[in-house]
């Protein structure tokens, strides 16, 4: 697409660097969330009443000020919105990306890109998959895959690692969030122009490692357990 | 050194291109990438061959003229400029392939040489300060600090080259865009455009066709002038900055 034509009344929020900015800002709030997400998860160590509690709670945030799941659902529209929005700007990205070289090397080499960095894009569409089956498994739907009852929270996480196939699509899910965290944390920091020197540019590309490692890690630790029988009903 | 040459050959911007191959029997280890491609010349020219077309000027590594994709690597496996390539970083036996910068915003000309007037185009709206100069104010009048004046030469040291945008997976310019904008901005005669120097740049670009930054680093490992990654996050913060102003 060469042109000989100067642009008139440019925009900056009509940028490619504004729908960069889009996915940074809804990519943090994203962090925020799997981070908070994961500590939860972590109360099924703490046995069956103390899990379904926590559910509970969720639900009960903030009454009498707030009616029931009030706050659970604020939380919800920001995700949503936030989702749509990061999802949005990736396709729009990815197919300028697309556009912007249609001819493509015979020979190309990677120098300084991670496998993170060059797996962004399926390994997005890879979470959204994964985030609407989830959803369909332990919000919207409730499928118990051994078949069990699905009112109880505790006892539909143990009846669904305690399946074998089940746990290995988490734990795939899981490399593909921990990749994407990991090129997406650095990014977003960079985007938002956090990483103006050497040292901060340093900085930003451990805390891409240890988010990765604290949320995919910590994610994957209740599944294992129930799958090893660490955790039972 | 014995080489095979996989080259790509077109006649116009219209045509279409495909790879050819050429062996070349006597290369010598101490001749620049560039003398290389002028002996195949010599050899296709001498059989009344159609010579293959590239670019160079200075030869010196200062001009940004000169840019090809060798084996994959925008200016080869050396981080300096196809002209400062020397072939003595190959081996006997190897083959070679050679490739055009790939960008849409770059159309091919003829073989090897690409248009990169989305390069002037850009800088056209805004890389650049508008002020009379007049004659050679007094240094010490305008301070600037050591660490500012010392970042904004070394990133200013950007030729255009455009190995950048050869070497990104999305055929972004970003890198050639934040250099000058971070040089610019780092000065004081920089400041009164910095807002719509940002905005104009970036508005271009896109226009021009090149794709978005998703901070991967190709570009800063293939520039020549080892412009850093992090000039790509001074243009961010100038564009939010001024979205925020209202630009």
């Amino acid at each position: 697409m060469a042109t000989t034509t100067l642009v008139k009344g440019a925009r900056g929020s009509r940028s490619t660097v504004a729908l960069k900015l889009l996915m940074a800002g809804s990519g943090l709030i994203f962090i925020g969330f799997v981070l908070m997400h994961m500590y939860g998860n972590l109360k099924m160590f703490a046995g069956h009443d103390a899990f379904n509690t926590y559910a509970e709670h969720l639900r009960t945030f903030g009454e009498p000020m707030l009616p029931r799941t009030g706050l659970l659902w604020v939380l919800r529209i920001v995700l949503i919105v936030s989702l749509l929005l990061h999802a949005y700007s990736a396709f729009i990205l990815w197919g300028r990306a697309n556009g912007a070289r249609s001819q493509r090397y015979a020979v190309k080499k990677n120098l300084a890109s991670s496998l993170s960095s060059r797996m962004m894009r399926w390994g997005g569409v890879t979470l959204l998959l994964f985030i609407i089956w989830h959803l369909l498994n332990f919000t919207i739907g409730k499928i118990n895959v051994a078949g069990g009852a699905t009112n109880d929270p505790y006892n539909l996480v143990v009846d669904s690692f305690g399946t074998w196939w089940l746990t290995i699509i988490y734990l795939v899910a899981m490399v593909a969030l921990g990749m994407h965290l990991h090129h997406g944390t650095w990014s977003a920091m960079q985007t938002l122009g956090f990483t103006g020197t050497e040292a901060a540019r340093r900085r930003a590309k451990t805390a891409g490692w240890l988010v990765a490692l604290v949320v995919a890690g910590g994610f994957s630790l209740v599944p294992l357990a129930v799958l090893f029988s660490l955790i039972t009903k | 050194m014995k080489l095979t040459l996989k080259i790509w050959r077109q006649p116009d911007s219209a045509a279409k291109g495909a790879m050819h191959t050429y062996q070349l029997n006597d290369v010598s280890p101490d001749m620049s990438f560039l003398e290389m491609l002028d002996v195949l010349n010599e050899d296709l020219n001498a059989k009344g061959e159609e010579p293959i077309a590239f670019d160079s000027d200075c030869r010196e590594g200062i001009c940004g003229m000169c840019g090809l994709m060798i084996n994959g690597q925008a200016h080869g496996p050396e981080v300096t400029t196809t002209c400062q390539l020397h072939m003595r970083s190959f081996k006997d036996g190897d083959v070679i392939t050679i490739e055009p910068w790939r960008a849409d915003a770059f159309p091919v000309l003829k073989d090897l040489c690409v248009d990169r007037g989305a390069f002037d185009r850009i800088i056209q709206q805004g890389g650049f300060i508008s002020a009379n100069t007049g004659s050679a104010p007094e240094a010490n009048n305008l301070p600037v600090n050591k660490a500012d004046a010392d970042r904004a030469f070394n990133v200013a040291t950007c030729i255009g080259c455009g190995a950048c945008v050869a070497a990104c997976p999305n055929g972004s310019a970003s890198l050639f865009m934040a250099a000058k904008i971070t040089h610019l901005g780092l000065l004081p005669q920089g400041q009164p455009e910095r807002e719509t120097r940002v905005v104009n740049m970036v508005a271009q670009h896109d226009h021009e066709g090149f794709g978005g930054c998703t901070n991967i680093g190709e570009c800063a490992a293939a520039c020549p002038k080892e412009i850093p990654l992090d000039v790509i996050s001074q243009l961010n913060k100038d564009l939010r900055t001024a979205i925020k102003r209202g630009h």
